[in-house]
């Protein structure tokens, strides 16, 4: 097993190094379909979690279960569902996008839009418990209050956006049905290590999970580094 | 802090414009199996017939059964599967065109190099029934596609049940035949394979071929351009000219062409 | 002037009949009592507020004194009334409230303001001035850009008085306000109560320190088990003798409620 492994490191060197034009489309594509997917759902997430958190009414609790059982949507039945939604059998049929990236980004824009609303609605509910009142005695809304606490944690909010992205760009189940992992046209970084190991060449799906790794690792960084450089004279007084 | 979020804002848009963006070309859509593109045929095939005639074929690699449903569905110009009569039963349902023959391939049976259940020769049908026999491990790939029909007729012809009553080394895994190679390998048991996978199946452990050559081994292949009548959106035209490339005299020295390791693994027979 | 207001969520009985009184009352109570379950946070409460008054809450923890600027503020809900004088279109007076933490947002000490401005719906185009003068008048303004959350605690509840000032309230509410502080930022916040006093907002304000209450408060309520046991004038709270346990309070004797 040792040797494999290194077999991998070996395959994975080789395709960055070699920077097969494959392989950078593969990338392309994969980065491209889950940023938009993320995009999407930051808007309608973020929103929708924050007025979750702060405004009241009736059978909220319900919704916030429901919510958070969504979390654990499973990503193969995402990808069936929308499938069936974007076959031209389907009532989605006309707009001709399955087996296209675009039919990628709804079914991982579906995905994590859970992900973006409950974990923006738990964020903004802590906020809330601290502000609330103060937010109330000013006179502001549940509208204005949702929007100034998602102002508030904006930090915090880009957390919660990638972990959305982690979660996007790891999946596999929903791209692979709904794009069909079409070479060169929806073939993404999950697709291909899945191709790859169905074909036996484990030390190549492994490389190329390295890779898929490092771009995640590289992404992080950069945020953290974005980060630290507009929030450092803040963090450094631990306020 | 206004600075950053506009440039953010910027890339996701770019990102958004570039994954939604892809060239209008000519092209159309055609379910296949994931046998045959791991075979690596499409890789030599596709080329050839977009310089003869500038048209990208997209393939969307499933199981026999899940191809002929999404071309059912609509959602494909054209189909190039290896299951005869679930083909001509496409036809008769009026999803597809007239059916015509390709090539064909051969299934061979794999297991460890060993052979501790003796099966090796060159009768399919007496290897399956000493392995039922004697309770040898056997991987199916139970995923309704045309391996799998192929290998349920030949345990009917050898009398053996292993849809309602498998014997107790028989495991149906459901999945491709990549996967199914691989729980092969790993667990040194025996499995039906197209001749192209396992050329191109890059996890061998021990096992090797052992039965081969059976004229019941070989696998026909048929393509179907999928009926206008039932999806008026299906690119009649361009699929057809797949269709008649295929079976013409090029399209058939293209499939003699493809090779591994100098052997041939297609043999065009269109009429 | 001012003529009698609708009353606030009027739940269940114990409305009496309004009192003889009718002068410039701010905001009044009438039986207000609040339950939390089977804790009884306020109960049967009247008060009444005049303009240019300064009135300290006190009272051991969980007496009711936050409850009761909470529902004076008309931010809670409670059984009773709550009358209070409104303007021709049936708005109340501007109102303010600042607590013991400051409850600033992640942003500069300017924007801070700027988003009370909007909440109150002052106009845009008085918003920087009146931002401009509330800063000066903490002194604050050379913290004009600086992240509010890096302020000292002093600085950081002189913002939220300048937070409060800035939307010329009537009525200030203080839960209270400096007992967080050391020494030398409780004496700029005091002063700025007293000033703002001066200008002539009704400040209601709770506190621990009776001090305090003797510097600032033109009345003094003594609050226990939820109920107002004492409500008199500064100096004749702190001069004459009160019933029990007010008077143990005063004395520094009474713990924290069992």
């Amino acid at each position: 097993m040792g040797g494999g492994f290194a077999d991998s490191l070996r395959a994975a060197w080789v395709l960055v190094t070699g920077w097969d034009v494959r392989l950078a489309e593969i990338v392309a594509l994969s980065l491209g379909v889950s940023a938009s997917a993320c995009a999407l759902a930051a808007g309608l997430g973020m929103a929708g979690g924050a007025w979750l958190a702060v405004a009241r009414f009736r059978g909220q609790r319900l919704i916030v279960a429901a919510l958070n059982t969504l979390l654990g949507l499973p990503s193969v039945v995402v990808g069936l569902v929308v499938y069936l939604l974007l076959s031209r059998a389907g009532p989605l049929g006309t707009w001709g996008i399955l087996f296209t990236p675009r039919a990628m980004v709804v079914a991982q824009t579906i995905l994590v839009l859970p992900v973006v609303a409950a974990l923006t609605r738990q964020l903004i509910a802590d906020a809330w418990r601290g502000n609330g009142e103060q937010l109330r005695s000013m006179g502001a809304s549940a509208l204005a209050s949702a929007a100034l606490l998602l102002l508030h944690e904006r930090l915090a909010l880009v957390t919660v956006l990638l972990t959305a992205f982690g979660r996007a760009i790891s999946e596999v189940g929903a791209v692979m049905i709904v794009g069909g992992n079409i070479e060169g046209v929806t073939r993404v970084m999950t697709t291909a290590i899945a191709l790859e190991t169905s074909k036996g060449d484990l030390p190549l799906a492994l490389g190329l999970g390295l890779v898929l790794l490092a771009c995640v690792g590289a992404i992080n960084a950069a945020i953290a580094l974005a980060q630290r450089q507009q929030g450092a004279h803040v963090q450094a007084l631990g306020k | 802090m206004a600075n950053l979020k506009r440039r953010v804002w910027m890339v996701a848009l770019l990102l958004v414009c570039s994954a939604a963006a892809w060239a209008q070309e000519r092209f159309i859509v055609m379910a296949s199996t994931t046998s045959t593109e791991q075979s690596g045929l499409f890789a030599h095939l596709l080329p050839a017939f977009k310089a003869a005639s500038g048209i990208d074929i997209r393939v969307v690699a499933l199981g026999t059964g899940q191809a002929l449903d999404a071309a059912r569905r609509g959602d494909a110009d054209v189909v190039f599967v290896h299951d005869q009569p679930a083909e001509e039963k496409f036809v008769a349902e009026g999803f597809g065109l007239k059916r015509l023959p390709v090539m064909y391939n051969d299934f061979v049976l794999i297991g460890p190099k060993a052979d501790p259940a003796g099966v090796k020769g060159k009768d399919i049908v007496a290897a399956l029934a000493k392995l039922a026999g004697q309770g040898t491990p056997f991987i199916s790939r139970g995923d309704k596609s045309g391996t799998h029909a192929a290998e349920l007729r030949y345990w009917k012809m050898a009398s053996i049940d292993v849809t309602t009553a498998p014997y107790k080394g028989y495991q149906s895994c459901g999945c491709g035949m990549g996967p199914a190679l691989n729980i092969a390998s790993s667990s040194n048991a025996y499995a039906l394979a197209d001749r192209g996978t396992w050329l191109n199946f890059k996890n061998r452990g021990e096992l090797a071929v052992l039965v081969e050559g059976d004229a019941r081994l070989f696998n026909q292949y048929g393509v179907m351009v999928v009926n206008p009548a039932k999806h008026p959106h299906v690119k009649v035209a361009l699929a057809q000219t797949f269709a008649d490339w295929v079976v013409s005299p090029a399209g058939q020295a293209a499939i003699a062409d493809y090779k591994i390791g100098g052997e041939q693994l297609f043999f065009g027979n269109a009429k | 002037m001012g003529h009698e207001g609708t009353p606030v969520v009027p739940m269940g009985t114990g409305r009496r009949p309004w009192g003889a009184h009718m002068s410039v009352a701010l905001v009044s109570l009438q039986g207000a009592a609040v339950r939390f379950g089977a804790v009884t946070a306020l109960a049967d409460v009247h008060f009444t507020l005049q303009a240019g008054e300064r009135v300290a809450l006190v009272g051991a923890n969980g007496s009711g004194k936050t409850t009761l600027l909470r529902v004076l503020h008309g931010q809670l809900a409670h059984e009773g009334t709550r009358r209070a004088q409104t303007d021709a279109a049936g708005r109340e007076p501007a109102q303010a409230m600042v607590f013991q933490r400051p409850f600033l947002l992640r942003l500069s000490v300017w924007n801070n303001l700027m988003v009370a401005l909007w909440l109150a719906a002052v106009p845009r185009a008085e918003r920087a001035e009146r931002a401009t003068l509330a800063l000066a008048r903490v002194g604050l303004a050379d913290q004009r850009d600086r992240p509010a959350r890096v302020l000292s605690g002093g600085q950081q509840q002189r913002l939220a008085l300048a937070r409060a000032w800035a939307v010329h309230p009537r009525l200030l509410f203080l839960d209270e306000p400096t007992a967080s502080l050391d020494p030398g930022a409780k004496r700029e916040v005091e002063q700025l109560i007293a000033g703002f006093a001066q200008e002539g907002m009704a400040v209601v304000m709770s506190t621990h320190n009776l001090g305090q209450a003797k510097r600032l408060a033109t009345r003094v309520v003594y609050l226990e088990g939820g109920r107002v046991i004492v409500d008199l004038p500064t100096a004749a709270f702190f001069n004459q003798p009160l019933p029990e346990p007010a008077a143990s309070f005063v004395k520094g004797e009474l713990g924290w409620p069992t």
